[in-house]
């Protein structure tokens, strides 16, 4: 359930978001799931990758200021609702949300998949599996 | 030999002898060299005789210490108007060396040595080792600019004086700096803070820890450097950090230095004269109080000083120093009236940035000031590199750092300031005296 997620600093110019994914080609490092925080003069990019210790080892080498987070991956029923349910279960237990994203989705199994960064992600954790919530493996993600 | 010249500290020593001289008799011999100087310049510096007679002051009317106050001051553009050798005082036949400013504005400023001068110049360079605790047994990596910047040669010909193992390798060439000082295994390094900063970041790319070598005392000077910046280089290196201070105007590196206890440069006022003056009405202040230093050569032969102004602002200390010597110290210098900037129609120095900048944890010293202006008014902005150690990963914990760092400057310099965060090393590395500010305000 729990996934490594990397942070980046980038300032808010022209040609510093594609050097991040220059650096992560050149290392056949993929992109599973990304989100963009942005400002007027700096954004954050968050990014889950099949190998972030890889990753992380070849953006700090280029000079990048890399952060490691843990974020909770969870699945969704693909429904009106499906994400209601996960949030509830949130909110009765005053857990907060700092942050969230989308994840790609399984169409077979018609389920979406969901980044939740957590003030607490272990309680989260906990709180999520008693209520029944499904998370995402990492094996699931890298594979 | 090492046991001599290791009691650094003793007044045994006889080089260092003069550091622990009585008071009394200091003053006395400050008299008799000014009375001396005095006269030599009245007698061979056409410039300086023609404003003593202007001001119908002799020679002969300097019958105290405190009689200099009479004297006129001399400045640095006394020194271009008499381009090149206009205010020397022997002839050129009894110049053994040259030294000039780099000159960024129009024609530089020109030094010149006797061999007589050369010795001072050696003996207060010595005096300046033995007081950071360097000894013969150092090797000693000199990264000071050679040519015609004194500080290079200056620090080499004292640490060769000395009997250390000097490396002349000159600033610059950042790798060979480091593997040098990893195999040479040197344990005292002379630099400007900026780029031995940059040297220490380098090496740590390298995989190198600078803590790990056998460096140990680093003599940093030619820039005004921070408290706060000094406690970075002491932490990241794993090293003493001395501040030297020095002006080619007067002799070059070795008119000041610190000593072990760290708290003020002790002035080797034997050969130079310190006098704290209101840089506004030119009166001498007493010691304790801040205000311009003013140096006057006490023994120099080629190009004496008389009450030269250093624009460098700080105060004579008139506690006694623990390391025990007699001579006067003048507080860490971390502001020159030259670098004032005037925002909005306040003060402010760089060196009071760094300060605030740096009592914020985790931010690193890499920083440049820009000034420029919007509708009219002045904007200061500093730009600040980014470090891992600082970047939360949400958007509030980066705007909190921006805005502690930008309450911390505004509560120093009293002005608004812009804090941007920049991605690292992304801000110019100096390879000598570092550029902080960047002025845009003439430029519409």
């Amino acid at each position: 359930m729990k996934i490594q997620q990397l942070s980046l600093f980038i300032e808010n110019k022209p040609g510093h978001l594609i050097s991040i994914c220059s650096d992560l080609d050149k290392y056949g490092i993929n992109i599973l799931a990304l989100s963009l925080a942005d400002t007027t003069s700096f954004g954050i990019l968050r990014l889950i990758v099949n190998d972030w210790e890889k990753a992380k080892t070849a953006l700090e080498a280029d000079g990048h200021v890399v952060n490691i987070t843990e974020v909770v991956a969870i699945e969704v029923p693909n429904d009106p609702g499906g994400l209601v349910k996960v949030l509830d279960v949130m909110d009765a237990s005053e857990i907060n949300i700092e942050y969230m994203y989308a994840f790609a989705g399984n169409p077979e199994l018609n389920t979406a998949a969901l980044i939740f960064r957590f003030d607490k992600p272990d309680v989260a954790v906990e709180i999520l599996r008693n209520a029944g919530i499904s998370g995402v493996d990492p094996i699931d993600v890298f594979n | 030999m090492s046991t001599y010249w290791n009691d650094k500290n003793s007044p045994m020593n006889p080089v260092s002898a003069p550091d622990f001289l009585p008071t009394e008799q200091m003053r006395e011999l400050q008299l008799y060299r000014l009375q001396g100087v005095v006269k030599h310049c009245y007698d061979n510096v056409e410039f300086f005789k023609n404003r003593l007679d202007e001001r119908s002051i002799a020679p002969g009317d300097i019958k105290t210490l405190e009689d200099i106050a009479k004297l006129p001051f001399a400045v640095k553009t006394d020194l271009r108007d008499n381009y090149p050798f206009g205010l020397f005082a022997v002839p050129m036949n009894d110049i053994v060396r040259l030294h000039a400013s780099s000159g960024t504005t129009g024609k530089p400023i020109v030094v010149a040595y006797t061999e007589e001068d050369m010795k001072v110049w050696v003996n207060v360079m010595v005096r300046s080792l033995a007081s950071c605790g360097v000894s013969s047994e150092d090797i000693l990596q000199n990264a000071y600019g050679y040519g015609l910047f004194t500080g290079g040669l200056g620090l080499h010909c004292g640490a060769e004086a000395l009997g250390a193992t000097v490396i002349p390798i000159s600033g610059g060439n950042t790798n060979k700096q480091i593997m040098l000082m990893k195999d040479f295994g040197s344990t005292v390094i002379s630099v400007t803070p900026s780029y031995f900063l940059h040297v220490v970041e380098v090496a740590s790319e390298m995989g190198i820890s600078i803590k790990d070598l056998p460096l140990r005392v680093g003599i940093f000077g030619a820039e005004p450097w921070t408290f706060e910046m000094r406690a970075r280089i002491e932490e990241q290196a794993g090293i003493k950090a001395y501040d030297i201070y020095g002006l080619s105007e007067i002799i070059g590196p070795g008119v000041g230095v610190e000593c072990s206890a760290q708290n003020g440069l002790h002035i080797f006022e034997d050969h130079f004269y310190p006098e704290i003056i209101d840089s506004d009405t030119g009166e001498v202040l007493p010691d304790g109080t801040e205000g311009e230093l003013v140096l006057t050569t006490l023994t120099k032969q080629a190009i004496p000083m008389i009450r030269y102004r250093t624009r460098d602002i700080t105060k004579i200390m008139t506690e006694k120093c623990k390391c025990g010597r007699t001579i006067r110290r003048i507080e860490k210098i971390s502001t020159r009236s030259d670098d004032m900037m005037i925002i909005r129609g306040v003060n402010v120095f760089p060196s009071q940035i760094e300060a605030a900048l740096l009592a914020i944890e985790g931010t690193l010293p890499h920083y440049m000031i820009y000034l420029t202006k919007e509708h009219d008014l002045d904007c200061l902005e500093v730009k600040v590199e980014i470090n891992s150690a600082q970047f939360g990963d949400t958007v509030s914990a980066i705007e909190g750092l921006k805005s502690r760092i930008a309450e911390s400057i505004k509560s120093v310099v009293g002005v608004s300031v812009k804090v941007t965060l920049v991605e690292p090393k992304t801000i110019e590395r100096s390879q000598g005296k570092a550029k902080r500010v960047i002025d845009l305000r003439n430029n519409k």
